[in-house]
C-alpha cells in the first residue's frame, strides 16, 4: 500500500515536471513567434510601405539599388536590432537588480540608475561636442557606466541606513529627479546645435541608429548577457537570501559586486544609445516569470532577454507609427504598457500579504 | 587538537567589531545535539551567525575537525555545514521541491542542473522530514510547520556533517515542535550529523540535547550535559525568573504561588492534589498541602505552589509531628479539600484526619 502510494506521488511529480517543461517550451515558442512577427511588421511599416515579399528579397541581399533597399538596410534594420538588443539588455538589468535587492519593483529606472547615466552622458556629450565634432559610442558607454555606478553607489550607501525597501525605492526616485534636473539644466543652456541631439535622446528614443552603434551595442549586451547566463547558478542561490546563498558556497562579496557591475553595464549601454527608458526593467521580468511560472534563472534569463526585445520592438513600432509622421518618445509608449503592469503587480503583492 | 568534531577556542563574537560575548570555548563530538539557551537578546543568534560565517568573528578560533573555519573556502564549508535560519525567505514562484533542491547546489555543475542522483537525494531528504506530499506546493503557501520541515530537508539534502539551526521551533505548534525535534534526534543518531541550535523552550532543550550552553551577558554562563546544567536555581538565574519556577526534573514551568495567609488545606495523595492545586492557584487562593510523602508526585508540585507543605518521609507511618501540624491547620482554616486519598497501612492516620475535617469540606 505504502509503495503504491509512493509510486502515485512519484508519477504525480514526474507529470508535474513534464507540465513545467511543456510550459517553458510554449512560452519560448510564443516569444520567438512574436519576435519574428514584430520584426516583419517593423520592417514593413513606415512612411514608405514595403511588401513582405520584397522585404525577404532585400534581406537576402537582392535588389541592392532600389531605394527600399537602403531604407531597410540603413534605417529600419539597425533600429530594429537596436530595439531588440537594448530592450533585452534593459530587461535583464531589471531582473538582476530585482535579484540583488530581493524586490520585484527594483529596476534601473526607479532606482535612478538610468537618470544617473543620462546625466553623465549629457555632460560628456556637451563637453565633447564643444571640442570635437564627434563622440564615440564607447566614450558614451563609459560615461553612462560611470553615471550608473554613481547612482548605484549612492543607493547602496543609503541601503545600509535604510533597511526598508520602499524607502530605498523612494530614495532612488529622488536621485532620478535630481539627475534629471541637472540634465535638463545643462540641456537648456547647451548650445543650439547640440540640443537637437540631446532633447530627443534625453527622453529616450531608438531613432538614428547606425550599424556602428549596433556593433558596439551587440558586443556590450552580448558579453554581459552571456556573463549573466553564466551566473545563473549563484543567482538561483541568491534568490533564497544572502545567508542561505553563502551557506551554499557562494562568495557573497564577489557575487554582489559582479551583479552590480553587470546590471550597471547593461543599463549604461542602453542609456548611452537610447536614453532612459522607463518600466521595461520591471514589467518584462514580471510578465515573463508569471508566464513561465518559475523564477529559475537558467530559464528566466534567456526568456527575459527575449521578452524585453519583443516588448521594446513592439513599443518602438508604436512610437514610430501611432502618430506618424510625428514620432513618440519610447518611454511614452513603454510607460503606457509598463506602468499598469507594475501597478497590477503591486496590488497583487499587497493582496497576497493581506490574505 | 582533540577528537572532537567541532571546537571553539576563546571565540569572541559581536557586531561591527564590537565584542558582545567573550571566551566561548566549546567542544562538540560528532553526532551530538548541542543547544544554546538564554534570554532574548542574549546573543544566541550572534554566536550562530559567527560560526556560520555570516558575521566576522572578532577573536579566537573555530575548528571543524582540525581545520580552522576561517581558512575554509565557502565552497568547502558548504559541503560540511548547512543552515536553517530564522529570517523569513520569500522566494518567488518556487515549489517546496525547488527549495529543497537548492541544497544540492554545492554538488551540481556550472549551470546547477540536477543529475538523476541529485533528484533521488532530494526525494530522500523530503521523505526524511515527511514532506513528500508538499512537493509541488508553492513554498509561500504552506504553514510554518511545513516550512520548517522543508527548510530542514533542504539542509539535509546538502549532505552536511553539521547542521546549524537558529530557533527552528519558533512559530510551531507543539505537534510540529515535537516532530521537528525527533527528526533531528533521529538524524543525529543514525547519520552522525552534528546539530547546533538555539531554542527558546528550555523544557525541550533539556530533553533533546546532549549538551546545553547557557548564554548570558557577555559570556557563557554554564555549559555541559543537561543533567548538570539544569538545576532550578541555574535556570532561575539565567533567565532572571522572578515569577514562577522551573522544575528541572520534569522540565515543567509553573506560575508563581498565590501570596498571603493560607485559606485552605488540601488533603491528597498520588497525584490527586495536582488539579486542585492548579485550580486554587488560578483563583489566587493560598493553601496548605498535606500530608504528603516526600516521594509523592503531589509533593513535588506542592513545594512550588503551596504556602506550606506538610511532608512525611516515604514508606513510614505518619508521625505525630506531621499529624499535629495537619490538625492545627484543620482547626484554623475555614476550608479543607479532600482531593482523594488512598488509604493503606502506612498512611492509616489520613483516614482520621479526613474524618476530623468532615464538617469543613
Amino acid at each position: 500500500m505504502q509503495n503504491q502510494n509512493d509510486n502515485g506521488v512519484r508519477s504525480a511529480f514526474l507529470s508535474e515536471n513534464m507540465r513545467r517543461r511543456a510550459r517553458y517550451q510554449l512560452v519560448f515558442v510564443l516569444l520567438a513567434a512574436a519576435f519574428v512577427l514584430i520584426t516583419v511588421l517593423n520592417i514593413n511599416t513606415g512612411s514608405v510601405a514595403i511588401p513582405v515579399g520584397e522585404i525577404f528579397r532585400i534581406l537576402l541581399g537582392q535588389a541592392q539599388d532600389s531605394p527600399q533597399y537602403s531604407i531597410i538596410w540603413k534605417i529600419r534594420l539597425p533600429r530594429i536590432l537596436m530595439a531588440a538588443l537594448l530592450g533585452g539588455g534593459l530587461s535583464l538589468s531589471g531582473f538582476l537588480l530585482q535579484t540583488f535587492f530581493g524586490n520585484p519593483i527594483a529596476g534601473p529606472f526607479v532606482l535612478g540608475i538610468s537618470s544617473g547615466a543620462k546625466m553623465v552622458v549629457a555632460l560628456t556629450m556637451i563637453y565633447f561636442l564643444r571640442f570635437f565634432s564627434h563622440v564615440s559610442s564607447w566614450a558614451l558607454i563609459v560615461a553612462a557606466f560611470a553615471g550608473s555606478l554613481m547612482s548605484v553607489g549612492f543607493i547602496l550607501l543609503l541601503s545600509r541606513k535604510l533597511k526598508q525597501m520602499s524607502i530605498l525605492l523612494v530614495a532612488g526616485i529622488m536621485i532620478g529627479y535630481i539627475c534629471s534636473a541637472v540634465t535638463d539644466f545643462v540641456v537648456t543652456f547647451a548650445e543650439d546645435a547640440d540640443i537637437v541631439n540631446l532633447r530627443g535622446w534625453s527622453l529616450g528614443s531608438f531613432s538614428g541608429m547606425s550599424w556602428d552603434n549596433v556593433g558596439v551595442a551587440a558586443v556590450m549586451v552580448g558579453v554581459t548577457a552571456a556573463v549573466t547566463f553564466a551566473m545563473a547558478k549563484p543567482i538561483g542561490a541568491y534568490q533564497l537570501g544572502e545567508a542561505y546563498a553563502q551557506s551554499m558556497g557562494v562568495n557573497i562579496r564577489a557575487f554582489r559586486i559582479a551583479l552590480i557591475v553587470v546590471s550597471s553595464l547593461l543599463s549604461a549601454t542602453v542609456t548611452a544609445f537610447a536614453g532612459p527608458i522607463s518600466f521595461v526593467g520591471i514589467a518584462v521580468p514580471h510578465l515573463v516569470k508569471r508566464a513561465l511560472k518559475t523564477s529559475k534563472p537558467l530559464i528566466v534569463i534567456p526568456a527575459v532577454f527575449l521578452g524585453g526585445a519583443v516588448f521594446c520592438m513592439g513599443c518602438d513600432l508604436i512610437a514610430r507609427t501611432a502618430f506618424a509622421p510625428t514620432e513618440l518618445n519610447i518611454s511614452t509608449v513603454t510607460s503606457v504598457f509598463g506602468a499598469p503592469v507594475v501597478i497590477a503587480m503591486m496590488l497583487r503583492r499587497q493582496g497576497g500579504k493581506a490574505a | 587538537m582533540s577528537n572532537f568534531y567541532f571546537t571553539t577556542r576563546q571565540l569572541t563574537v559581536g557586531y561591527d567589531g564590537v565584542p558582545l560575548i567573550h571566551d566561548i570555548t566549546i567542544d562538540i563530538a560528532r553526532g551530538e545535539i548541542v543547544t544554546l539557551i538564554g534570554p532574548n537578546g542574549s546573543g544566541k543568534s550572534t554566536i550562530l551567525k559567527s560560526i556560520t560565517r555570516q558575521l566576522r568573528m572578532i577573536g579566537g578560533q573555530v575548528f571543524i575537525e582540525s581545520e580552522e573555519l576561517r581558512k575554509l573556502s565557502y565552497k568547502d564549508l558548504s559541503t560540511r555545514m548547512a543552515v536553517v535560519l530564522t529570517e523569513r525567505m520569500k522566494p518567488e514562484l518556487m515549489t517546496c521541491r525547488d527549495i529543497v533542491a537548492t541544497g544540492r547546489y554545492p554538488y551540481t555543475g556550472r549551470l546547477g542542473i540536477l543529475s538523476a542522483e541529485d533528484e533521488i537525494k532530494v526525494e530522500a531528504a523530503m521523505d526524511a522530514v515527511h514532506a513528500l506530499e508538499l512537493r509541488n506546493r508553492d513554498f509561500n503557501a504552506i504553514s510554518d510547520g511545513q516550512r520548517q520541515r522543508v527548510l530542514l530537508a533542504r539542509a539535509i539534502c546538502q549532505e552536511p556533517e553539521i547542521i546549524i539551526l537558529d530557533e527552528p521551533t519558533s512559530f510551531l505548534d507543539i505537534r510540529h515542535k515535537l516532530q521537528l525535534l525527533s527528526i533531528l534526534r533521529k538524524m543525529a543518531k543514525e547519520k552522525g550529523i552534528t546539530v547546533i541550535m538555539s531554542l527558546h523552550e528550555i523544557d525541550l532543550a533539556q530533553k533533546i540535547s546532549d549538551k546545553i550552553i547557557c548564554v548570558k551577558g557577555d559570556h557563557i554562563a554554564r555549559s555541559g550535559p543537561p543533567e548538570k546544567v539544569f538545576d532550578a536555581d541555574a535556570i532561575r538565574e539565567l533567565y532572571e525568573i522572578d515569577q514562577g519556577s522551573f522544575d528541572p526534573l520534569f522540565g515543567s514551568i509553573e506560575l508563581p504561588r498565590p501570596e498571603g495567609e493560607p485559606q485552605a488545606l488540601v488533603l491528597s495523595a498520588c497525584g490527586t492534589g495536582i488539579p486542585v492545586y492548579r485550580s486554587l492557584q488560578k483563583q489566587g487562593v493560598p493553601f496548605v498541602a498535606g500530608i504528603l510523602y516526600s516521594n509523592d508526585i503531589d509533593c513535588r508540585l506542592a513545594r512550588v505552589l503551596a504556602a506550606e507543605v506538610i511532608e512525611e518521609r516515604p514508606f513510614m507511618p505518619i508521625g505525630d509531628d506531621a499529624f499535629n501540624r495537619a490538625l492545627h491547620w484543620i482547626e484554623r482554616l475555614p476550608r479543607v479539600i479532600n482531593a482523594g486519598v488512598e488509604i493503606g497501612q502506612t498512611n492509616a492516620r489520613m483516614a482520621e484526619l479526613i474524618e476530623r475535617a468532615k464538617d469543613k469540606s
